[in-house]
């Protein structure tokens, strides 16, 4: 018998090339795995943990597992979706999160996610860490108060645009992004805003100025439709850009 | 200052691998790492800076900002705690006018507490400049002020404070005699590859850090694996709270360990070897190299040994701070100079390790074992022990004991046998994996010691019948939250979540939700997170609560749910401004809030 080679995601047949990850052949296939580190374009990074799924009755990433013929995964169970819902609000409380103010309401990975997966409040006390914006370039905003490691602009900045604008330090939950110049701003590094570093980031940390709002609020990427729709529907637009 | 780090930078062939070393050297030098040192590290190594900035940043031995002429930092193991740790580094700061974690106004000291470091039968202890000072006292903090404010060199301090006891309680194999050097080489080199190979898997043995991954099977995949070249490393990384026997192995038995890793080095084709020696231990790090030194000069490591074209050369690798690069492949990282961030597995170091090559990561007593394994065989090791976990075991025994130290057991002990020959069975609980595995009562002190029963890397604390068991769990929550690595979600948020809930409870402020609360931490932690330090950090507390809910539901304000916010303490700043201290300054209700700020 020949045929392609396939695995089971929630009872259902899902076929791979072999190489590919449980997350590229099933975003492939047209199945959500809900996910924030991971993006199509880059190395898988495995840091988030929205993508743990049950393979064979344990927990993996589906971002960095490989698929293997013949492999049982669980995806949308109670179980893991209750997990992926306190993850999120882990995120939402460790950093400061104030959606109704952000630009990126509507744009933004961590809030589809929340709202996909059923997140009603933060639930844990906030964090409320201080964590100063960078204005200093003339085109693009930082504002680190959104950050959730997730490390794609590290990934973009040095994969593709090969500066090493950015990098992480501290340790544990003094984790933070610093950019590469000697002062520690955006506009004394070689960051540009034609970077793909500079359009990667799911949540709201790096914004181009001048354009906040172009797109009102209830018209945006997710205001229309949920992130497990948008998320399976887009092959990559033509430059490779996710929304 | 730039000749200098050109210096160092030229002696580590301005490599970035070697940037953890780099930044050692650059920090003896300076006494902290200024940005202009960073910057000058980074265009030497040609690392980004950001890059360079985030190892600087990532390890608590560390300093990225001026930390003082003289560095003091506490034990905050639990073990330290009970025997008043907590109380004499509040005297010292008193003494010296100094808050925790803060460098004096005139630049001269800072006193902060530091994860175990790894002296727990001789503590209280503190590291003053790298430097290990055991059995504090608090006369001895007395004269430590008087001494620092003096600005007295510490060469010129009582030698006796320095001394570090091997408190060997009980021999069985490897502490026994030690070998002549030598000879286990020339029995491997007689064995070959194949017939070292042969014994270690007739031997049974299993990793000694605590997982009990058979030594073979590592050993041989490695061996196996396609690579230009291939690493032995040695995992001398003993961050686990209240373990201790690594030091006393490399202290007492390090020719043990040289020859195990010649063996492991025979076994899998490596030419180099590595020793990662925790930065607490760097009081040990010329003494050791010393030895190496002299190994090569008799012919016992390094190139041709024994004259039969063996080459074999190790390196000690100095740690810089974080309890994570106990996990192999977060040690690796280390290695090349990164951030100890445990790698995603698969691929496993045995095919990818240390520049990607093929690598073994064994622990110090695996290894020591494997040497005598070469030299008496497989099968007289394996009639020692029970049959899943054969050998040896050397334990570190600490907390409420008459007698704390190592002691080396055969495996299948019970505890009850460990703890009647420490001196301290009338324990109510013991931990027998640190901070990172179970809690045992006094009911299950039956038990055994064995990978089929109660794995141990070998930290056993006891805590006797007068200690309250929540400020294990608060210890311990603390610690997780101090050395995770930052990573994943649930262990870098998780951690916190818990370290906050745990101060909750202390205050008197818990409730039966906050008990609830650690519970789910505890679920979502266990599976979701990367590695074994996630997985593992919230086992003990868990454990605690079934256990001694007595001791979690004493600490509760109210049967019902209580917010962490006290509105009354919220007004404290307020009070402090207009030096009000009165009744009509407080909210009714809190009484408590009105005793402590009363205190001067």
């Amino acid at each position: 018998m020949t045929g392609q080679a396939t695995f089971e995601l929630d009872g259902q047949p899902v076929p791979f090339e072999p190489g590919q990850t449980l997350m590229q052949a099933a975003k492939a296939a047209g199945h959500y795995i809900p996910h924030l580190c991971w993006h199509p374009d880059f190395t898988a990074h495995g840091s988030c943990k929205l993508c743990t799924v049950k393979v064979g009755g344990r927990f993996a990433t589906a971002c960095t597992t490989a698929a293997i013929e013949g492999l049982v995964v669980d995806n949308r169970t109670e179980e893991l979706d209750d997990k992926r819902r306190t993850l999120l609000q882990l995120l939402f409380v460790e950093g400061n999160h104030f959606c109704p103010a952000c630009e990126k309401s509507g744009d933004c990975v961590l809030q589809a996610t929340a709202y996909e997966m059923g997140m009603l409040t933060p639930h844990f006390d906030h964090f409320f860490p201080d964590r100063p914006v960078d204005a200093s370039h003339p085109e693009v905003l930082l504002d680190f108060n959104r950050c959730i490691l997730c490390e794609l602009c590290v990934r973009a900045s040095h994969e593709v645009d090969g500066k090493d604008v950015f990098a992480l330090a501290g340790r544990g939950v003094k984790s933070h992004l610093v950019v590469n110049s000697a002062s520690g701003r955006l506009a004394d590094s070689n960051f540009a805003a034609s970077d793909r570093a500079a359009s990667v980031c799911p949540v709201g940390v790096i914004l181009r100025k001048r354009v906040g709002f172009a797109t009102p609020i209830g018209q945006r990427t997710y205001d229309v439709h949920p992130i497990s729709q948008v998320d399976v529907d887009a092959q990559a637009t033509p430059d490779g850009k996710q929304p | 200052m730039t000749a200098t780090l050109e210096a160092i930078l030229d002696r580590h062939a301005r490599q970035a691998h070697r940037l953890v070393q780099i930044l050692h050297d650059v920090q003896d030098a300076l006494g902290w790492l200024p940005p202009e040192a960073l910057a000058a590290v980074a265009r030497g190594t040609g690392w980004p800076l950001a890059r360079v900035q985030g190892t600087a940043n990532f390890y608590s031995f560390f300093h990225t900002q001026p930390a003082g002429e003289y560095r003091v930092r506490f034990s905050d193991n639990i073990t330290d705690r009970m025997a008043g740790s907590a109380e004499l580094m509040a005297q010292l700061c008193r003494q010296l006018w100094l808050e925790p974690g803060k460098l004096s106004e005139d630049g001269l000291v800072s006193v902060d507490a530091t994860s175990c470091t790894g002296l727990c039968d001789q503590g209280p202890d503190l590291l003053v400049n790298g430097r290990a000072v055991t059995r504090m006292t608090p006369q001895r903090v007395d004269e430590m002020a008087g001494l620092i404010r003096e600005r007295v060199p510490l060469d010129a301090w009582p030698a006796d404070w320095f001394v570090v006891e091997d408190r060997i309680c009980r021999r069985e194999l490897l502490l026994d005699d030690p070998v002549a050097p030598g000879k286990v080489l020339r029995a491997a080199l007689s064995h070959g590859a194949e017939g070292v190979l042969g014994e270690i898997l007739r031997s049974g043995l299993r990793g000694r850090g605590g997982a009990g991954f058979s030594t073979h099977a590592k050993w041989r995949a490695c061996r196996d694996a396609p690579g230009q070249t291939r690493y032995v490393v040695c995992n001398a990384d003993e961050g686990e709270p209240g373990t201790f026997k690594d030091r006393v192995l490399l202290s007492s038995r390090f020719d043990a360990l040289i020859d195990g890793m010649c063996v492991a080095a025979l076994a899998v084709g490596a030419s180099q070897g590595f020793i990662y020696l925790r930065a607490e231990y760097r009081f040990l790090l010329e003494r050791l190299r010393r030895r190496l030194s002299q190994r090569r000069a008799a012919g016992l490591l390094g190139r041709n040994i024994l004259g039969k074209g063996f080459d074999f050369d190790i390196e000690i690798h100095l740690g810089a701070g974080a309890y994570i690069c106990g996990e192999e492949s977060a040690l690796i990282e280390s290695l090349e100079g990164k951030p100890g961030k445990p790698r995603i597995r698969p691929p496993f170091p045995v095919t990818h390790g240390y520049m990607g090559q093929p690598t073994i990561v064994n622990n110090v007593e695996t290894l020591a074992l494997a040497g005598l394994i070469a030299l008496r065989g497989g099968e007289w090791f394996r009639g020692i022990g029970t049959p899943a976990s054969s050998g040896t075991k050397v334990l570190s025994v600490s907390g409420d004991v008459a007698r704390p130290g190592i002691y080396e057991v055969p495996f299948g002990v019970t505890l009850a046998e460990v703890l009647a020959e420490a001196g301290g069975s009338d324990a109510q609980a013991v931990t027998t994996a640190g901070a990172a595995g179970p809690c045992l009562a006094a009911s299950e002190f039956d038990r055994r010691i064995c990978f089929e029963d109660v794995a141990t890397g070998g930290s056993i604390m006891v805590f006797g019948p007068q200690r309250d068991l929540f400020d294990v769990a608060h210890n311990f929550a603390h610690f997780f939250q101090h050395e995770s690595c930052g990573f994943c979600t649930p262990c870098r948020v998780g951690t916190s979540v818990n370290a906050r809930l745990l101060d909750k409870l202390a205050n008197g402020r818990g409730s039966p939700y906050d008990l609830d609360e650690i519970r789910r931490m505890h679920h979502l932690m266990q599976g979701a997170s990367h590695c074994g330090l996630g997985n593992t950090a919230t086992v003990a507390i868990a454990d605690l609560m079934d256990k001694f809910p007595a001791t979690f539901q004493r600490r509760l304000a109210t049967p019902d749910y209580e917010p962490a916010f006290d509105l009354d303490a919220a007004l404290s700043q307020a009070r402090q401004l207009t030096g009000r201290s009165d009744a009509g300054a407080h909210l009714q209700s809190n009484q408590a809030a009105m005793a402590r700020e009363a205190r001067p």
